[in-house]
Order: C-alpha cells, then sequence, then structure tokens
C-alpha cells in the first residue's frame, strides 16, 4: 500500500546504485588475490593460475544482490511484514505444540527401523543424527541454557570414546560397564578445565575450550603409547543385549541374540539394535536436561545467561553454578563419545577435530539455542543434507559457517525462536476458588 | 650457551609475528570488549596474499629484492585490511547491541567460513615458497656450533620494531588514536562528543587486519610454507600473548608476543616438539588462573 502511493521518483535509486557500487568494489578488492589468483602447483613449482570470471560473477552477485537488499529494505513493512507473518506463527505453533510434536517425533523415531523405506543405510544415517542430537543436547546444556560458549565440546566426546575403548582393551569392560565410566572420566575433565576458568568473563572459555579441544587432539596423536596415536584403536566391542551379543558364530559357551530368540541371524540387527541403544541415551538425556531446567540448578542456569550481575545480586554464585552445567555438558558428551566409539568399532583422532566441535555448534545455533526441538531438526538437516546431496558436502563448512554468521544478524534466537519460559506464572482465575 | 643464544634469537623471530598478530586482539578487545576470533584467519589470509603476490611478481619480472619487498608489503597490507573492514562490517557490526554471545559466535563463523573459503579457492594442499632472502652472518661460535643470525632475522625485527614506534605515535598522538581511546572508554560519550564510533571501531579493524597481514608476510618469507589452517593455531598463540601482556594494553600485546614466542622456542628446543602447542595453552591457563589481568593489564571494571 505504502509502495504504491510513493511516486516512483522518490526512490533513491541513484543512493542505491551508490551504495551498491561500492559493495561490489570491495568484493572486487577481496576477490582479486583469493579468487582470481590460484596459487597452484604445477610440475613442482608454484605458479599462477587466472580466474578472473569467477571474480567478475562474485562481483556481478554481490552488486545485484545489495541493490535487491536495499530495494526490499525500503520498501520495509510492506515487504518484510508477510515474512513476519510467515515465521512467527510457524514457531508460535511449534512452541504451543511442542509437547505433541515431540510425542510424533519420538512415536517416528522408534518407528523408523521397520518403515517400508527403511533400508540398512536409513537406519546408519539415522544413528549418526542421532548421535549428533545427543551431542546437540548435551553442548545446549552448555551454550543454550548456561549461556557459556564451549568451542572444544569435542574434546569431551573425545575423552568419552577414548577412556571406553580403552577400558574395554585393557580390562575387558563391556559397552554397558563403560558408559558411566565415560561419562564420569568426560565430567571430570570439565571440572577440571572449568574450575580455573569459569571465574573470569565468559570470552576467555571459548578461548581456553578453544585451546583445550586442541591440546587433546595433539596429545591423541602424539601420546602413541597408550593412544596409538593416528592409527587409532580398533576391536572396540559392541553393545551385547543383555548379555547377549550380535553375532553371527559366537564363541562357545555364549548364546548370541538371534539364537536366544530364534531368529535368522542378520547383519541388520545389530544396526537396528544400535538404533535403539543411541535412541534410548538420547531419550533419557532429554528428559534429564528438562528434568534439570525446571529444578533450581537449571533456573539458575538461565538467570545466570541472561544477568550474571543481577543474579550475584541475588545470591547466586556464578562460578558453581556455571561448573556444573559446564561439567553435566562434558559428562553427556562423554555417554556419546562411549556410544560413538562402540557403533565405529574404531576410533582415531581423525573424528575429533575443531571441525566436528564447529558441527555441533552449528546444530545448536541453527537449532536456537535452548530449544530442545530445534537440536532435533537443526541436527537432521545439517545430517542428511550433506549425505542427500553430495556436491554439497565440500562446501558444507561453509555454509556452516555463513548459516552462524546470518542467524546472529537477522534471528540470534535461532531459526525457531519462540520458545516458552521453563517456568511460567500462571494467573488464577479470579473468583474461580 | 651457543644453543640457548640460537634459541633465543629464534624465539624473538617468531615472537614478533606473534606480538603484530596480538595487537589486532587487543586493539578490537580494549574497544568493543570482543575476542574476533577470525582475527588468525586475517593473519592467515594475509600470508595467501603475500604469496600470490610474489608468484605474481616473479612473472611480472620485478626481481630486484628490496622492490619486490616493499610491494608485497604493501599489497598484503592493502587487500588483508580489506578484508579486515568486511569482516567487521558483516559479522560485528549488525551486532553491537545483540545479546552476549552474539558476536562470538558470529565470529567463530566467520573464522570457519574464511577458512573454507581460501581453502575451496586455493587448494588445500601446503604451498611452498622458494627462499626470497637468504644470507645471514655467525653471531658467535662455540664448540663447534655456530649460532646464526640471517638477515632475515633482522629484518623480521626491525621492521617489526618500526611498525610498533609508528603504532604508538598513531595511538598517543594522531586524532584517529584519541578517537580510539575515547570509544574504548566510553562508546556513548565519544558518540555525544561528535566522535564516528562505526568509523573508529571499522579503522580499528583495519589496522589489526594491516599489522596481522605483515605477520603474513614475516611468516611466508620465514618458513616458506603456508596452508589454509596455519590461522586457527597462530590465532590461538597470539591470543594467549595477548592475555599474557595483559588484554587491552599494546605494549603488553607485543610483550607477551616475545615471550610466547621465547617460550615455544625454548619448549622445543629443550623438551619435546611435539608438545610445544601444548606449553603455549598451559602458559595460557595459569596465567588466566593467577594474573587474569596480564602482566601490564590493568583490572577490569564490570559495568551494569
Amino acid at each position: 500500500m505504502a509502495m504504491a502511493a510513493a511516486p516512483a521518483q522518490r526512490l533513491p535509486w541513484a543512493e542505491w546504485m551508490k551504495d551498491a557500487a561500492l559493495a561490489a568494489l570491495v568484493t572486487l578488492a577481496l576477490a582479486i588475490p583469493i579468487v582470481g589468483l590460484q596459487a597452484i602447483e604445477v610440475n613442482a613449482t608454484l605458479t599462477i593460475r587466472p580466474r578472473f570470471g569467477a571474480v567478475a560473477i562474485g562481483v556481478a552477485v554481490v552488486f545485484l544482490g545489495r541493490l535487491a537488499l536495499r530495494a526490499a529494505l525500503a520498501a520495509g513493512p510492506a515487504w518484510r511484514m508477510p515474512l513476519a507473518r510467515l515465521w512467527a506463527p510457524a514457531g508460535r505453533l511449534l512452541a504451543s505444540n511442542a509437547a505433541t510434536l515431540g510425542i510424533a517425533i519420538i512415536v517416528l523415531a522408534i518407528a523408523l527401523p521397520f518403515l517400508p523405506f527403511a533400508s540398512r543405510s536409513t537406519v546408519t544415517i539415522a544413528t549418526r543424527v542421532l548421535t549428533y542430537v545427543l551431542l546437540g543436547w548435551g553442548l545446549n546444556v552448555v551454550v543454550g541454557l548456561a549461556g557459556l560458549l564451549d568451542l572444544g565440546y569435542v574434546a569431551f566426546y573425545a575423552v568419552g570414546a577414548y577412556s571406553f575403548a580403552l577400558f574395554a582393551q585393557w580390562f575387558g569392560l563391556s559397552f554397558w560397564a563403560a558408559l558411566p565410566i565415560a561419562g564420569l572420566l568426560a565430567a571430570a575433565f570439565g571440572f577440571v578445565l572449568g574450575f580455573p576458568v569459569l571465574r573470569l568473563r565468559g570470552d576467555y572459555l571459548a578461548i581456553v575450550t578453544l585451546g583445550f579441544g586442541e591440546i587433546i587432539h595433539t596429545v591423541l596423536q602424539n601420546w602413541v603409547p597408550v593412544t596409538k596415536g593416528p592409527a587409532g584403536i580398533g576391536d572396540v566391542p559392541a553393545p551385547t543385549f543383555f548379555g547377549l551379543p550380535f553375532q553371527n558364530r559366537a564363541p562357545p559357551g555364549v548364546t548370541t541374540f538371534h539364537q536366544f530368540f530364534h531368529l535368522d541371524f542378520s547383519p541388520s540387527q545389530r544396526i537396528i539394535f544400535l538404533y535403539y541403544v543411541v535412541l534410548a541415551l538420547g531419550l533419557l538425556t532429554n528428559a534429564f536436561t528438562l528434568r534439570l531446567r525446571k529444578l533450581p540448578i537449571g533456573r539458575a542456569w538461565e538467570a545466570l545467561r541472561e544477568d550474571e550481575i543481577a543474579c550475584r545480586a541475588l545470591g547466586i554464585n556464578p562460578t558453581t553454578t556455571k561448573l556444573s552445567a559446564f561439567t553435566i555438558g562434558a559428562m553427556l558428551a562423554g555417554f556419546a563419545g562411549a556410544f560413538f566409539a562402540t557403533q565405529q568399532n574404531f576410533i582415531s583422532p581423525e573424528s575429533f577435530t575443531f571441525t566436528e566441535s564447529a558441527t555441533i555448534l552449528a546444530i545448536v545455533v541453527l537449532g536456537g539455542m535452548g530449544s530442545q526441538i530445534g537440536v532435533v531438526l537443526a541436527a537432521t538437516i545439517l545430517v542428511t543434507l550433506p549425505e542427500i546431496a553430495r556436491p554439497f558436502a565440500e562446501y558444507r563448512m561453509l555454509l556452516f559457517g555463513a548459516a552462524m554468521v546470518a542467524i546472529m544478524v537477522w534471528r540470534p534466537r535461532g531459526l525457531l525462536a519462540q520458545r516458552a519460559p521453563s517456568l511460567l506464572l500462571r494467573r488464577q482465575p479470579r473468583g474461580g476458588s | 650457551m651457543a644453543y640457548f643464544v640460537q634459541q633465543l634469537i629464534n624465539g624473538l623471530t617468531l615472537g614478533a609475528i606473534y606480538g603484530l598478530i596480538a595487537i589486532g586482539y587487543t586493539m578490537v578487545y580494549g574497544i568493543i570488549g570482543m575476542i574476533n576470533f577470525a582475527h588468525g584467519e586475517i593473519y592467515m589470509i594475509g600470508a595467501f596474499v603475500t604469496l600470490i603476490t610474489f608468484l605474481v611478481l616473479g612473472i611480472v619480472g620485478v626481481t630486484y629484492v628490496p622492490l619486490a619487498l616493499l610491494l608485497v608489503l604493501l599489497s598484503a597490507m592493502g587487500f588483508t585490511a580489506v578484508y579486515g573492514w568486511a569482516v567487521e562490517r558483516v559479522a560485528y557490526r549488525p551486532l553491537r547491541r545483540s545479546f552476549r554471545l552474539a558476536p562470538l559466535i558470529s565470529a567463530i563463523g566467520m573464522s570457519i567460513v574464511l577458512q573454507n573459503y581460501v581453502q575451496l579457492t586455493q587448494g588445500a594442499r601446503v604451498k611452498a615458497l622458494q627462499p626470497v632472502v637468504q644470507g645471514g652472518f655467525t653471531l658467535m661460535e662455540q664448540g663447534g656450533f655456530n649460532v646464526q643470525v640471517s638477515y632475515l632475522q633482522i629484518f623480521i625485527m626491525l621492521l617489526t620494531t618500526a611498525l610498533m614506534a609508528g603504532f604508538t605515535v598513531v595511538i598517543g598522538a594522531t586524532p584517529l588514536g584519541r578517537a580510539q581511546r575515547a570509544c574504548e572508554q566510553d562508546m556513548g560519550m565519544a558518540a555525544l562528543l561528535g566522535i564516528d564510533v562505526d568509523r573508529t571501531i571499522s579503522l580499528t579493524f583495519v589496522m589489526g587486519a594491516a599489522l596481522a597481514a605483515v605477520a603474513g608476510v614475516m611468516v611466508v618469507l620465514y618458513y616458506g610454507v603456508i596452508d589454509f589452517f596455519i590461522g586457527f593455531l597462530a590465532g590461538v598463540k597470539a591470543f594467549t600473548a595477548a592475555v599474557l601482556g595483559g588484554i587491552g594494553s599494546l605494549p603488553g600485546a607485543m610483550l607477551g608476543g616475545l615471550l610466547i614466542g621465547l617460550i615455544e622456542a625454548m619448549w622445543s628446543g629443550y623438551f619435546s616438539v611435539e608438545y610445544k602447542d601444548v606449553s603455549v595453552f598451559v602458559i595460557l591457563v595459569l596465567v588466566l588462573i593467577f594474573r587474569p589481568t596480564g602482566l601490564l593489564g590493568r583490572p577490569d571494571v564490570e559495568k551494569v
């Protein structure tokens, strides 16, 4: 309406053109050395391969994009309203029906291996998705609830994975016996690391955890007598179903799963079982964190995230509160790590790089910090997209990073920002009782 | 003794490079109070621009070394400064009034973007450049061990000293430096007094990026081997240097850089090369426990 009323010459095209031209100029300066001139090795010597076509395309895209953006912004409410009208109710709908949606997702997840389209690879991908959901929920406690930025979350994941693999190797511990130990060890690492750092301003935690992730990686690479270095640890035992292993031919004296239930042996039994193990772990984690959020400690986390000084004035000890969130987050990563080790059957430092930490963080940020369902959706999208679209895999990290920036700029509370508060003051109906 | 002196010289050279990167961290932290995680990648881009400029100069036929060095320095500083400006404009400026974690997450996103952008455009393989500046002289000789100082090491230290001197003048005695110090103290008040805060912050990023680019030039000359991942570790180390020296303090950043360089060189020389990165990290944690304000920093007063 406002658009139609405004006469055409009122639109400041000249200014927009200038602005877009400036953006294009900056892009040109950015792109010429890095995109336009590729340092490439030909016959063992470095030479330059020019690619000015790509630069031209980039500059043109930025010019037109900037122009379109300015025009869209100038159109203002008229253009943005429909988008907002679309988004806000979607978020609200999701928030008000979170319980229903959650149950629907759980039912779907339980039924998944027996659905007609579910092949072995589908179940494997679903297991991967759930592993990331587990990690995302763990990191969500740290980042989403307590507002602490942990950039080395993968370190605790690695501690869990390696402690299980090593305990299995040294003492022959089974998965179920080692699972709590892996969680406790990871929690201990989190406690020891968090203790000195959490007393300080939050930003330091980010860089210390970033460094810690790198240190764990370095130690795993170089401490060859224990971790076997880059070669990794193989033959990590698989979990058993109440003592019944999933094997075709059992060692003498051991009944296998298919013998006990008089089934034909099939390798997919093991895969489906692993899927259910991670699903159970995930549901437990979810119940655990939802419960924690309602407890005083969980409310203290969220309060601390919003305003540390106010919390201190109210008598909340920020250091211990933060430390508890950090330690619990580390413990959840330890569980996920033990599961990862048993599922992969083999672990090496390769699996625990900064890229992994960044992926988990991207899942939490995209899903909306503090939102449990958001993490599930984000993990599903971020894990399955590279599986479906292979060419996408190459640009995966680039897009994750760009998405993190874009989300922070446009929707800092995540794509599905409408999160109901954990605790709500319910008004008593007047005169009712 | 001779070995110690040699490690001392190597450590100081390395420290000069870390110090130049650390200044970018400390300036940005001082003025807007955030850790610019993408700063390590800015340094990496500086190194790539350096490499590419050297190759282009080789093709064009500029073989006179001082001229080539000058052109490379100018090109690296110029192009990298644009990157510094663009990163601030795209990823940080819209978040000035956002919640506490937003700029940090945006910065880490930007760092991932830059890393993968360079990997995709320039390739993932390690790139090696022939040494440009060769030669040096023997400082002392003891028991068959020669203590060498290369011309390059002298060049790096002289350039660092010159830049530091110039920089101190800019911060201390120019209108821009005054505006920066004013914004550091109170952004709102500075704006009321007619200082263009956005422009001042942008220029801070530009200056930090230009210094990181010089560090990039030095690392290409000194090691001759770069890849898209060098910014990560260098960034963590330079940040440690900034914290060690006292974040927000410019001489502190340089001092911290030199100390980190020395510690790393001594650790590699006397203990183990594999764990040299661990040593830096241990220092970071120790400093944070025992002296969070760093060597030259002032205690941070938190305002409501």
